[in-house]
């Protein structure tokens, strides 16, 4: 085995198995008691009501705004994936409103 | 709480921050500091955040339900990813904040002579295996597709590795005892949706697969208990399959006498039936499959695209690679575009489903532009190809990147 000039191990070919009996004995684990981030960031700016009264329920905001823009019929196709696929409890009349949000802050230019 | 409820929380939890929002920044007041991944078309800037439990510096890219990215200078550090610089990615945003070590209970059932419900100790009593292996987001680098796709709009940094501790999966199916006719085993966890009538998340696999006595339970990941948020107390690990199914907070093991029709398994995280899994985007007609087997990749981690080097000095150029489901057999250089290549030196062989460092040398020999590639062939003869593929999903990517420098 040689060192080289980033200090870390080289070793000749040698072959180990993917899979071997751990040697080192681990102990039970000990119980988890954590505190998660809320996400509870609100959309900014006019006509913000629709998409914050309904999308931040299932997921933080950050989702969205980090999407690349997308044509009218491309946001249209997600909110009708999350109402259909997820199961979004996006009322039905809040859509168009979700959609002119998303079109008009990340929609192709 | 019934779904109801958790919306009237919601919006009261809305309502109480209202007065705030026209206060609001881009990035959270804990984020205080910004990387560019950078995606083609943007946005590509990401605050980096150290306000999730257990974690230190990671890339924000959503925080609820929390989606982390591992910030690439991380794996210039070694082979394995700390636990704590992970990157976490989940589903649903139920996800339980408090596991009692003591009553929680994995459960195997379904199409087994003899139903189990398992204490941690009970698991930890079966005979003790460790593997490393790479762990990688099915989207992985989706930021990167052109045209973009929506999605979890993650750069390179979706993906670690580690040394996992744990039992095998078939020790685990024996002692239950799968009866003849089993087709699937399904895999469930902790984590719910919010909503109630929306599909839990559950991944599937052939029988055959659970049992090939690789397939593992890991309850530590480098040496340690897994951070809640990569699946405390106990995750599936699979090695050279995607991370998909490598199911976090396990809890539930069903052995299914039927194929799995449970939407994550049979509709959500299908790729094209296609070589590199690629088809043309607005392409019709594409026969669809889950995805599967991991494929090669490496990566350039000590140079960043723009770097500048010295004309005429030796550039020492270092990186990871990983074979997919296979080790890796060759990392080939070029520091002209894929004009030529040399053979790199590999590092230390830490089993075939790991990450594995390798290293080149070149000299400048005249002032300006070099293009740096690397290029991983895994034991099966499988290289990575020159162009990227595209899929509606984003997944699989596994391109050469080119990394430019200046030499001056």
């Amino acid at each position: 085995m040689m060192r080289n000039i980033f200090g870390f191990a080289f070793a000749s070919a040698v072959a180990f198995a993917a899979l071997s009996v751990a040697a080192k004995p681990v102990n039970l684990p000990k119980s988890v008691n954590v505190k998660l981030p809320d996400g509870l960031e609100m959309f900014e700016g006019a006509g913000a009501d629709a998409i914050n009264n309904n999308c931040l329920v299932c997921h933080s905001r950050g989702m969205v705004l980090n999407q690349p823009v997308m044509a009218k019929a491309g946001w249209e196709a997600e909110v009708a994936k999350m109402r259909n696929v997820y199961k979004a409890p996006v009322n039905e009349a809040d859509v168009p409103a979700i959609v002119d949000y998303l079109v008009r802050t990340k929609g192709t230019k | 709480m019934d779904m109801a409820d958790r919306r009237i929380l919601t919006r009261r939890h809305l309502m109480g921050s209202a007065g705030l929002a026209g206060l609001a920044l881009a990035s959270p007041a804990w984020a205080a500091k910004t990387v560019r991944l950078p995606l083609p078309g943007g946005p590509d800037e990401r605050p980096l955040t150290s306000a999730f439990p257990q974690k230190g510096s990671m890339i924000l890219q959503r925080t609820r339900p929390p989606l982390l990215e591992t910030p690439f200078e991380v794996f210039d550090q070694g082979v394995f990813t700390p636990n704590d610089r992970f990157f976490v990615r989940w589903h649903w945003s139920m996800i339980p904040t408090e596991v009692d070590a003591a009553s929680f209970r994995l459960a195997v059932r379904g199409h087994v002579e003899r139903p189990l419900s398992l204490t941690l100790a009970e698991v930890m009593a079966l005979p003790q295996v460790e593997m490393a292996a790479v762990n990688q987001c099915s989207g992985n680098s989706r930021g990167f597709f052109e045209p973009r796709v929506a999605g979890g709009e993650w750069g390179n940094g979706a993906m670690g590795n580690a040394r996992w501790t744990g039992v095998r999966l078939k020790d685990v199916l024996d002692k239950a005892g799968v009866k003849a006719g089993a087709v699937q085993v399904r895999f469930n966890g902790l984590d719910n949706p919010v909503v109630a009538d929306a599909p839990d998340f559950m991944k599937s696999l052939a029988v055959d697969h659970a049992r090939d006595g690789e397939v593992m339970i890991a309850y530590a990941m480098n040496g340690k208990p897994l951070p809640l948020l990569n699946g405390f107390p106990l995750r599936l690990v699979v090695p050279g399959w995607y991370a998909t199914y490598w199911m976090k907070m396990l809890n539930d093991i069903e052995v299914l006498d039927r194929p799995d029709e449970n939407f994550w398994t049979k509709t959500a995280y299908t790729i094209p039936d296609t070589p590199g899994a690629n088809m043309k985007p607005g392409q019709t007609g594409v026969s669809m499959v889950p995805i599967n087997r991991m494929v090669p990749r490496s990566f350039i981690t000590n140079l960043a695209s723009g770097a500048q080097i010295k004309t005429g000095a030796p550039v020492a150029v270092r990186g990871i690679a990983f074979g997919g489901d296979t080790g890796v057999k060759q990392v080939d250089f070029s520091f002209d575009g894929g004009k030529s290549w040399e053979t790199a030196r590999l590092g230390k062989d830490e089993g075939k489903y790991s990450f594995r460092r390798w290293e080149a040398h070149f000299t400048p020999q005249s002032k300006g532009n070099y293009t740096l590639m690397a290029r991983c062939t895994n034991s099966s003869g499988s290289a990575q190809p020159n162009e990227p593929n595209w899929n509606p999903a984003g997944f699989m990517r596994n391109n050469i990147e080119a990394t430019p420098v200046v030499a001056a």
